[in-house]
């Protein structure tokens, strides 16, 4: 492994993550666009689709950073740590 | 006026039990609490700035705090830049008013941090010294790269600076009954005393104050106003949708073009990885590893900060009422602050206004420090001088920048009283999106991008930004007052963020920069391993 192809990996990862925050957030605004009304549905009295939705996008996509994070000071630093020891031989 | 509408009406929104005990506001005047609490947090602020500006001696402390912050400070510091009062006033004022749309705006403010830290974060860390066209200029032609990224920064800033400038002249003379002019030059001053003398380690400690006062307000707020509904939030919306019908819990008025709603999503989601003002903090920690815990720290902190919006907003509307919040404010950004008052008096309205202060100031004094960079270590150092001023110089430099700055934020604060302004942070956003992202994206990942390709792209970006805003509904109708207008959504994200990648991958096939192929392999290098001299 070297640093061309850690990046490469790292670039992949990225771009899954931010398709699917994208896919999140704008199904989320498309609901809003075109399906307003299951938006307005109730689960219960009080808490429509929408606003439960609403914190739901809040919440997992601090979760997917979460799982980003983690990977990244597992895997990758220690890909990385690896890369490193071997350039300085 | 005002006030025995307001007293009625909220005596009439909580029942008979409490009649005597509502209060009309003490909005617009004087608030001897919140002088305390604002004086208390300008000395503060002012005690870090002279403790930082001892340590700050060359360019590398003014604009990088020494790339000693760690990621937990950076992390507050980035939530203290990025949430502004348009954010804390702005939104519990239209959940309050509107209900449900308001939410629109608590998630896009959110899902741009998932972007900064995946696609920019790091790399940008390890590539750059002080400013994104480091990033972008590395593999570049400097002078052509790093004229376009200044273009494109100084228009991201100045127009985030002229809405946070009027939204602080027209809430402080609300809050403190101070005048438009005078409440403008306050914030001026304070901004300009911190970044000037205390350069980013004043104004990161600004940030991470500001960040710790916001937070810990709204949620006691949120949390006095969870104690009146069993600390149940849905026992809240029940209440909101009881008054003002179910419709308050579902999309309504303000979503009624579907293709502006997603233009705009589009801005919100793109922009914030392209804010210089925040891009520039990634330097002030010292590895790529603390950049990325920080994006993580600050992602929490916003979150959370946006989830309590939904019960300030709710909040307001049932406890205060929509009509009532209107009087005062017709834009409804006094929700919060009357939410404040009619849960803790007095003393906690000061409270809350003295908190949407410092939140003003914050964000401003990061946006000056931001500007300050591109004009000193962009155009200054990098074009004018090619790379060879002295440190000592660059510091000259950017300290007489921010003053500049500070001083055209203040007159153009004053020349645009009165206006409608907010259609500005949306622009700055859409530009962040058009001009800065895309080449940043393009750069750290693209091979054949190169130097025609990238100044192409972020011209295209921040033109056509402006362009389509000028033909937009925004300027032709609700400021020249036309009948139509050409273009006709009022965000161009949809149409000048893929535009933008277009533009620079086309004229990158189009165009050789041997160049930046030749650099290519070093570049990634860096950008994984980390410079050495660093």
């Amino acid at each position: 492994m070297n640093s061309a192809t850690l990046h490469l990996r790292r670039w992949k990862i990225a771009i899954v993550l931010t398709t699917l925050v994208a896919f999140i957030y704008f199904g989320f605004i498309l609901l809003i666009a075109y399906h307003k009304e299951i938006m307005g549905r109730l689960i219960t009295p009080g808490l429509s689709v929408g606003i439960l939705l609403g914190a739901l996008v809040i919440v997992l996509s601090w979760l997917i950073t979460w799982g980003y994070v983690r990977w990244a000071n597992t895997t990758y630093d220690a890909t990385l740590e690896a890369i490193r020891r071997e350039g300085t031989r | 006026m005002i006030a025995p509408h307001l007293a009625a009406f909220v005596q009439a929104a909580t029942g008979p039990t409490q009649t005597a005990a509502v209060p009309a506001t003490a909005i617009g005047q004087p608030n001897p609490v919140a002088m305390v609490f604002f004086f208390l947090f300008i000395s503060i602020t002012l005690g870090i700035t002279y403790w930082a500006a001892r340590q700050t001696r060359t360019a590398e402390h003014f604009y990088a705090a020494g790339r000693t912050v760690t990621a937990g400070q950076n992390g507050w510091a980035l939530a203290g830049d990025y949430m502004s009062a348009a954010s804390f006033l702005g939104i519990a004022g239209l959940v309050a008013t509107t209900g449900f749309d308001g939410l629109i705006y608590s998630t896009g403010w959110l899902v741009g941090w998932p972007v900064v830290l995946f696609l920019i974060a790091e790399p940008l860390r390890n590539l750059g010294k002080f400013t994104f066209a480091d990033v972008v200029a590395t593999r570049l032609r400097q002078t052509p790269v790093r004229l376009a990224a200044a273009v494109g920064t100084l228009s991201t800033v100045t127009l985030y600076l002229i809405a946070q400038m009027v939204g602080a002249g027209t809430l402080i003379k609300l809050m403190f009954g101070l005048t438009y002019e005078s409440a403008v030059i306050v914030v001026g001053a304070a901004m300009i005393a911190y970044v000037l003398f205390g350069g980013m380690l004043a104004t990161t400690w600004v940030q991470i104050v500001k960040a710790a006062l916001l937070l810990s307000g709204a949620a006691l707020l949120a949390f006095m106003v969870l104690l009146k509904f069993h600390m149940n939030p849905i026992e809240l919306f029940r209440a909101a949708a009881a008054q003002y019908g179910d419709s308050v819990l579902a999309p309504g008025k303000l979503v009624s073009n579907p293709l502006d709603t997603i233009s705009l999503g589009m801005a919100l989601m793109f922009g914030t990885a392209g804010l210089p003002h925040i891009l520039m903090r990634f330097y002030t920690v010292p590895d790529a590893r603390a950049a990325r815990k920080s994006v993580f720290y600050a992602t929490g902190l916003i979150g959370f900060f946006y989830l309590l919006t939904f019960i300030l907003g709710f909040g307001a509307m049932v406890l205060v009422g929509p009509d009532a919040i209107k009087a005062i404010d017709k834009g409804g950004n006094m929700a919060a602050p009357l939410l404040a008052e009619f849960l803790g008096g007095t003393p906690f309205l000061g409270f809350i206004a003295a908190v949407a202060f410092a939140t003003i100031l914050a964000v401003v004094a990061g946006l000056t420090l931001s500007g300050a960079a591109a004009i000193s270590h962009d155009l200054w150092t990098s074009v004018f001088r090619k790379g060879k001023a002295k440190d000592g110089e660059e510091l000259k430099v950017a300290r007489a920048a921010s003053l500049g700055l500070g001083i055209v934020a203040i007159l153009l604060g004053i020349l645009f009283k009165g206006q409608n302004v907010a259609f500005m942070v949306g622009l700055a956003f859409a530009i962040a999106a058009s001009a800065n992202f895309p080449a940043l994206v393009l750069s750290i990942f693209w091979r054949r991008y190169t130097t025609a390709g990238a100044v192409a792209s972020m011209l295209t970006g921040t033109i056509g930004t402006l362009l389509l805003i000028y033909l937009s509904p925004v300027i032709q109708v609700d400021i020249l007052k036309e009948a139509g207008a050409w273009f006709s959504l009022r965000n161009p994200g949809i149409v000048t963020i893929p535009g933008s990648f277009l533009v620079g991958v086309v004229v990158s096939l189009l165009t050789r920069d041997k160049l930046a192929l030749e650099a290519w392999d070093a570049s990634v290098h860096d950008m994984v391993v980390g410079k050495v001299d660093r």
